[in-house]
């Protein structure tokens, strides 16, 4: 047994720990969580380099055999979320040390940032049910504290939706595992399969209300149609640098947890299928909507993350099709989706960051005149945004490609209509803020107040960065792509991960 | 014993999901306890109701007799009240921020940001 498995959760664990007992010192923070953010980022590339060479890694919590004790799992999937993980907390991070102000970071910005990420990568490794709802709770507690530090009143108000329909779905995921313990008498995701594979033949009604009570829980944490109302109210009140990591993970925490769940652990239902295909299309549809109808930044960036888990959800949906082929590129586009979108989406939150750095506000009505003062910050918005609508040659022109090939190949011509619509309508609104936050002339006539030029430069270069991996994914999709395919591929041998995660030692 | 409980839980999680609807944010916090309370007792309800069965194994077998009661919910259990402990008392801080700055405990105040 090796510890590999549990680093992703350790490093940010200590982290965070450490940051606790360096509580009077913010500068000794700094320091901690640097290092911790880098060595995540060095734990994912380590992680997925281990597993592609060698398979699924585990580890047996306390040494007892599966399927009784706490099994960790990573597999590629995992890994490459834990890398991806790790590449935001480090852009994440560098941006907080300019972006959040001294007593945000002195009432413990930086712990519960990694207390929350711990959560975020202990469900990415876990293959336990109540594991997995623990690391929900902590990566919950995390957030909710983050949510609501500072206490300004818009924040309490955005916390206060989040914290209720969080708990709500936290309710019913824990009533959902209590039922699905009581009917299979295992916690272990392996055995589960197994297990629920066997009910399934049986009693087929059984396992289809159960995965709907999961559904539900997991729908509310992605933000599916129609549980997503909580998702721009919240997302649009804390500091850029805590809107930018939520963003970017933990509604796709939820996508992961779809991911494993209904393509792994419960037998592929047709049924639940289709709801899935009905819901990623509303999804995509009623998201872009949204954002073509606001006027403030980091409302349509809010909107555009519920737009784009349709089609995330899209590409999970399409792997009940009969034909393997479909399957495996269906789950390629979902994990290529997955991994793209998380970058762009952070980096958009850190521009509009810098946009209310320079200017004071998100409103679009109260901004203009940025392409002439900082033309380069205009580049930087340009690439993450292209992407997002999935021009070419940036990593989302593949993302969505991968997922309209399957929808294509599947058959689903009405689906794939409305992801094309939905581009389409994503670029109205991208190109919206693009002419009125950048070359519209300026609504304020009198000279604006100077802005911190250090700091603003400490914004840009986690930007910079997050740029150039999307451009970097976009001229070379090959390596991601490979890796893709192979955690696609794991996926579907459904026969081995039981085996595997399930049976001893 | 079974059909009390069954009716106990739906009990516990009717009235809580009565309390999530209302307007007041007070109200909510209860709801979120009383429905947090019936899962853990339907979770309780799933390993078994058996008196004074330890599941202890005796010497020489590998697993004990029939008839006792699955300590693995109980377990979960315990970890769910410790968990739910920690996310009420924080929800109820916040609700008395938010009412402390709104100045109403009424929901619909928090509209202003809405999207």
């Amino acid at each position: 047994m090796s510890l590999l498995p549990a680093l992703p959760v350790l490093v940010p664990l200590l982290t965070a720990a450490l940051c606790f007992a360096c509580w009077k010192s913010v500068r000794g923070q700094w320091v901690i969580a640097s290092v911790g953010a880098v060595t995540l980022l060095g734990v994912g590339g380590w992680l997925l380099a281990a597993v592609l060479e060698e398979g699924v890694l585990l580890a047996r919590i306390g040494g007892w055999p599966a399927p009784f004790g706490i099994t960790l799992a990573a597999d590629v999937l995992s890994a490459l979320m834990v890398l991806v993980t790790g590449l935001m907390t480090v852009a994440v991070t560098a941006y907080s040390l300019a972006d959040i102000d001294a007593p945000r970071q002195r009432r413990g910005y930086f712990p519960f940032l990694f207390l929350m990420l711990t959560g975020v990568c202990g469900s990415f490794v876990t293959a336990d049910i109540f594991n997995l709802y623990v690391w929900f709770e902590v990566m919950l507690l995390g957030s909710f504290a983050l949510l609501a530090l500072g206490g300004e009143r818009a924040q309490m108000e955005g916390a206060m939706k989040y914290v209720a329909l969080n708990l709500i779905g936290s309710s019913l995921f824990l009533a959902a595992a209590g039922v699905l313990y009581s009917v299979t008498r295992t916690l272990n995701l392996g055995d589960l399969s197994l297990r629920l594979a066997e009910i399934a033949e049986v009693q087929p009604g059984l396992v289809l209300a159960l995965s709907g009570l999961f559904l539900v829980s997991f729908g509310i944490k992605a933000g599916l149609f129609p549980l997503y109302f909580w998702l721009p109210a919240s997302y649009a009140t804390p500091p850029a640098a805590v809107s930018a990591i939520f963003a970017g993970l933990l509604t796709k925490v939820g996508v992961y947890t779809l991911i494993r769940v209904f393509g792994q652990v419960f037998p592929v239902l047709e049924r639940n299928f289709q709801i899935l295909l009905v819901l990623a299309g509303l999804t995509m549809l009623l998201g872009v909507l949204g954002a073509v109808s606001r006027f403030e930044i980091r409302k349509i960036l809010s909107f555009h993350i519920i737009s784009q888990i349709g089609y995330m959800t899209l590409a999970l949906a399409l792997i009940a099709s009969p034909d393997p082929d479909v399957r495996k590129m269906a789950l390629v586009a979902a994990v290529f989706y997955i991994a793209h979108h998380i970058v762009v989406k952070t980096n958009l939150f850190l521009v509009g960051g810098v946009v209310r750095a320079m200017r004071g506000s998100y409103d679009l009505k109260k901004l203009g005149g940025l392409g002439g003062t900082a033309p380069w910050l205009a580049v930087l918005f340009l690439v993450p945004a292209l992407s997002l609508a999935g021009i070419p040659p940036l990593s989302g022109f593949w993302a969505k490609l991968a997922v309209i090939r399957a929808g294509f190949e599947a058959g689903e011509y009405l689906l794939i209509t409305v992801a094309l619509v939905a581009g389409l309508l994503t670029l109205v609104s991208m190109i919206k803020i693009w002419n009125e936050a950048f070359w519209k002339p300026d609504p304020v006539e009198t000279p604006r107040p100077a802005v911190d030029r250090a700091r603003i430069v400490m914004r840009v270069i986690p930007i910079a960065l997050l740029a150039l991996v999307t451009v970097a994914i976009g001229v070379w999709p090959q390596p991601l792509f490979e890796v893709a395919e192979r955690a696609a591929e794991q996926l579907l041998d459904v026969e081995s991960y039981r085996e595997l995660v399930g049976r001893a030692p | 014993m079974y059909p009390l409980l069954a009716i106990l839980v739906g009990v516990l999680f009717g009235s809580g999901i009565y309390l999530l609807l209302s307007r007041s944010l007070v109200r909510l916090i209860f709801g979120i306890l009383l429905v947090g309370h019936a899962v853990n007792l339907a979770l309780f309800t799933t390993g078994g109701l058996v008196r004074a069965k330890a599941p202890l194994v005796p010497v020489g077998e590998t697993v004990p007799p029939e008839g006792y009661a699955d300590p693995v919910p109980q377990a979960l259990v315990l970890t769910a009240i410790v968990i739910g402990f920690a996310l009420v008392a924080f929800t109820a801080v916040l609700v008395e921020r938010v009412i402390a700055q709104s100045g109403s405990d009424d929901v619909e105040e928090l509209r202003r940001n809405d999207p």
